[in-house]
């Protein structure tokens, strides 16, 4: 016993400061946070878009997507979502996570829109009006060229757009017309001196630093480039970067939309506590019927194990999914396994008549290879799983019971080969280790 | 010692037919692929009075959604499975099915476009053959004091096979019975699967790796079914734990959650049977096949 002190010392002090950094649930002692949860299990929306890059070169694409993406952060910014994710996968996709909100369809597809500015001019014509702002009503500025009507967008902007300072020190957007853009600007430049022109994002003005519209008085007619006044530093540098990518001929598509409400993944996550702790006690009751004293041993390894990777959940941090809770209450079944292989060895040796200690000494060193080689080939599995769910659009269960089973796998050869043979051999030379009928539900006639 | 080995043949038999038998469920019932993998909608909502299926079905038909599949999820939810529909088209079914039914909350709402269905469907069988080649690569590693490493790795990985096809067998059957789909977390659940069943096998090879190298009997298939023999009960009550728990998942946590605890549930059986009953059989036969070829000359 007191050979292992140190030893059961430390697994104490582990168990205790991951108890610590577990509870109480959803806040924890020594790290203030809960565990984090998936979408399907705090509720929220997942959507995946896909770009359609067909019309860019290829060594444009990875700017385009990252355009894209500036576009999205920008849109989804002011719907007030705590924690949004939102990043790239693979050449095309964009995927959107936004925990614990609900949104309306029409921000939904504002989300997923192209960049582009429209510029507009006022119109009396009710009929008319695209647009509807304490400036007035407006309609998108046109040009008539060979018989075919152009609207002045962004689209028209070279590539090239960028942000400087005037000698006022005012904050400019500058943009230049290709070509084509050049020839309609020059028309609805011509007809609006001295009138305003509109500047619009989808269905509402581009609003400048002050809050208000942007509509810029027409001085002179405009045929290669012009500047955007108004807006703030941070402001006109995004816009210009979502212009520079979003003038490119992409358009993206929802191919993906998978929304769950709070109260369904609040379900979930009482449904699953419960699974989880029934499930852990029949392990135990299990264990201590069918293999006594080094059941209770394993009983209290398995608890160690819960607490342990509940805390590595919360340090990695490893995002709870439903299917990951899954994984995770499945490696609480495997856990056990090293044990009892291990325990399995023990009764061997103690057939052949070994004492205790030796039976403890030799079960432990000769399963090891067994359970060496099966949690490698489970990790091998894992490793895959873990791949595959980072290139599948509704990735996130599968890479979430990857993770939680791969981490259950290596805890659960941790607390086999330390906790359970370090309570084991401390029971060496005890009064305990005697009795054999504490080790073996084997009558002791054949032990003598 | 159970003479497990020396009943090879019956216990093959049984594996045969079980095959044969996946075979014909699968050909029969097929498996209905959910959204995940056929693209489509997937509604779920809750009532505040719960009606009746055929009451939701009739007023569903209704509505114009008559080839929708309804399934009740246990905690009085019903998942709807739709072709794939808008946010507005949802709202307008939402709202008939309120007028005719009384109040309903959206509980979860999920859309797949075909791209992103067969693109999951090209990674799950991706996956499936990616595990089989790293399990068999890493198991000839693992076996390579052996006189014939690969066949440790080839028979698991048969044995990952056998497993896989009887899940999908009798999971058809079930489907066919209680009307489920499969979906990604079914996809999940056959890879637990291949985890489990690999793991399980390892660790009699293992033994068998062991007891070769101590020459604990003179011919090799006695060596197996020494191996066999001494690491039944750990088999057995692996098995056991990982059923139980298995069982939680699925008595309380649900429908979202079934598929994965059924295929487990079947996996682990499955599983559990070949690798003792079938992969060292395997590794016997073919050790004798190659011994007969050799002139019978070799010795274990």
């Amino acid at each position: 016993m007191k050979k292992h002190l140190p030893k059961l010392i430390t697994i104490l002090a582990l168990f205790v400061l991951s108890a610590l950094i577990v509870l109480p649930a959803g806040k924890g002692l020594l790290l203030e946070k809960p565990i984090e949860l998936g979408l399907d299990l705090q509720g929220g929306i997942h959507l995946v878009y896909e770009a359609d890059l067909s019309g860019v070169a290829d060594g444009d694409k990875g700017a385009t997507m990252e355009g894209i993406m500036g576009v999205i952060n920008n849109r989804v910014n002011p719907l007030g979502v705590s924690e949004p994710n939102i990043f790239v996968q693979g050449d095309n996709r964009i995927v959107v996570e936004l925990p614990g909100t609900e949104l309306s369809d029409a921000q939904k597809q504002r989300i997923g829109s192209t960049a582009l500015l429209v510029f507009g001019e006022k119109t009396e014509n009710e009929d008319e009006a695209v647009w509807t702002n304490s400036l007035g009503m407006w309609k998108p500025a046109t040009a008539e060229i060979d018989g075919v009507v152009y609207e002045l967008t962004s689209s028209y902007f070279k590539e090239n757009t960028y942000v400087s300072t005037d000698q006022f020190g005012r904050i400019q957007m500058n943009f230049e017309w290709t070509e084509e853009g050049s020839k309609i600007s020059e028309i609805v430049t011509g007809r609006l001196v001295g009138k305003s022109l509109g500047i619009f994002e989808g269905d509402s003005a581009l609003l400048g630093d002050d809050g208000q519209p942007i509509a810029p008085t027409v001085n002179t007619v405009i045929t290669d480039s012009g500047i955007i006044t108004g807006l703030s530093t941070t402001e006109a540098q995004l816009l210009s970067k979502q212009l520079n990518a979003g003038r490119l001929p992409v358009s993206l598509e929802v191919i993906y939309e998978n929304t769950i409400s709070p109260v369904l993944g609040a379900d979930f996550v009482d449904l699953s506590v419960l699974a989880g702790v029934i499930g852990l006690l029949l392990v135990i009751i299990f264990m201590v019927a069918f293999y006594r004293l080094p059941g209770v041993m394993a009983g209290l390894a398995l608890i160690f194990y819960v607490v342990l990777v509940l805390a590595v959940y919360k340090i990695v941090p490893v995002t709870l999914t439903l299917a990951g809770i899954g994984g995770f209450i499945l490696s609480i079944g495997m856990a056990v396994d090293a044990n009892v292989l291990i325990f399995e060895r023990m009764k061997e040796e103690l057939r052949a008549k070994r004492t205790v200690g030796a039976a403890i000494e030799s079960g432990f060193s000769r399963a090891w290879s067994a359970i060496w080689d099966a949690n490698v080939t489970t990790l091998i599995v894992c490793a895959v799983l873990y791949w595959v769910g980072s290139s599948v659009a509704a990735g996130a269960p599968v890479q979430g019971f990857a993770l939680t089973l791969g981490l259950g796998v290596l805890a659960s050869m941790f607390t086999a080969m330390f906790v359970t043979r370090t309570f084991l051999r401390s029971l060496i030379g005890s009064s305990y280790a005697k009795k054999l009928n504490l080790f073996t539900t084997e009558t002791g006639e054949q032990h003598a | 010692m159970p003479n497990i080995i020396g009943k090879r043949k019956l216990f093959l038999s049984i594996s045969g037919a079980l095959i044969a038998l996946s075979l014909v469920f699968l050909a029969v019932f097929g498996l209905r692929a959910g959204i995940d993998f056929s693209a489509g909608s997937m509604l779920t909502i809750a009532f505040d009075t719960t009606p009746q299926l055929s009451e939701l079905n009739a007023e569903l038909d209704n509505l114009g959604y008559g080839t929708a599949i309804v399934q009740e999820t246990g905690t009085e939810d019903f998942m709807i499975r739709l072709p794939a529909i808008t946010d507005g088209e949802k709202n307008s079914l939402k709202a008939g099915l309120t007028a005719a039914l009384g109040n309903l909350t959206e509980r979860s709402f999920e859309t797949v476009d075909p791209v992103i269905a067969s693109q999951t469907s090209r990674v799950a069988l991706i996956a499936v053959a990616l595990a089989a080649l790293g399990i068999l690569l890493y198991l000839t590693y693992a076996f390579r004091r052996m006189p014939k490493p690969m066949h440790y790795g080839v028979v698991a990985v048969a044995a990952v096979l056998h497993d896989v096809l009887a899940v999908l067998g009798i999971f058809a059957l079930l489907a066919a019975i209680f009307g489920l789909e499969i979906n990604l977390v079914f996809i999940i659940g056959i890879l637990a699967v291949i985890g489990y069943s690999v793991n399980n096998t390892v660790v009699i090879f293992d033994r068998i790796r062991e007891n070769k190298l101590r020459g604990v009997a003179p011919t090799f298939e006695g060596v197996v079914n020494r191996s066999v023999g001494e690491t039944l009960i750990r088999s057995i009550n692996t098995s056991l734990t990982t059923i139980i728990v298995v069982l939680a998942l699925m008595l309380f946590v649900g429908a979202t959650i079934q598929n994965l605890a059924v295929v487990m549930l079947i996996g682990i059986i499955v599983g559990t049977y070949d690798s003792v009953f079938v992969a060292p059989a395997i590794l016997v036969i073919w050790d004798n096949l190659d011994r007969r070829r050799l002139g019978g000359r070799v010795t274990a």
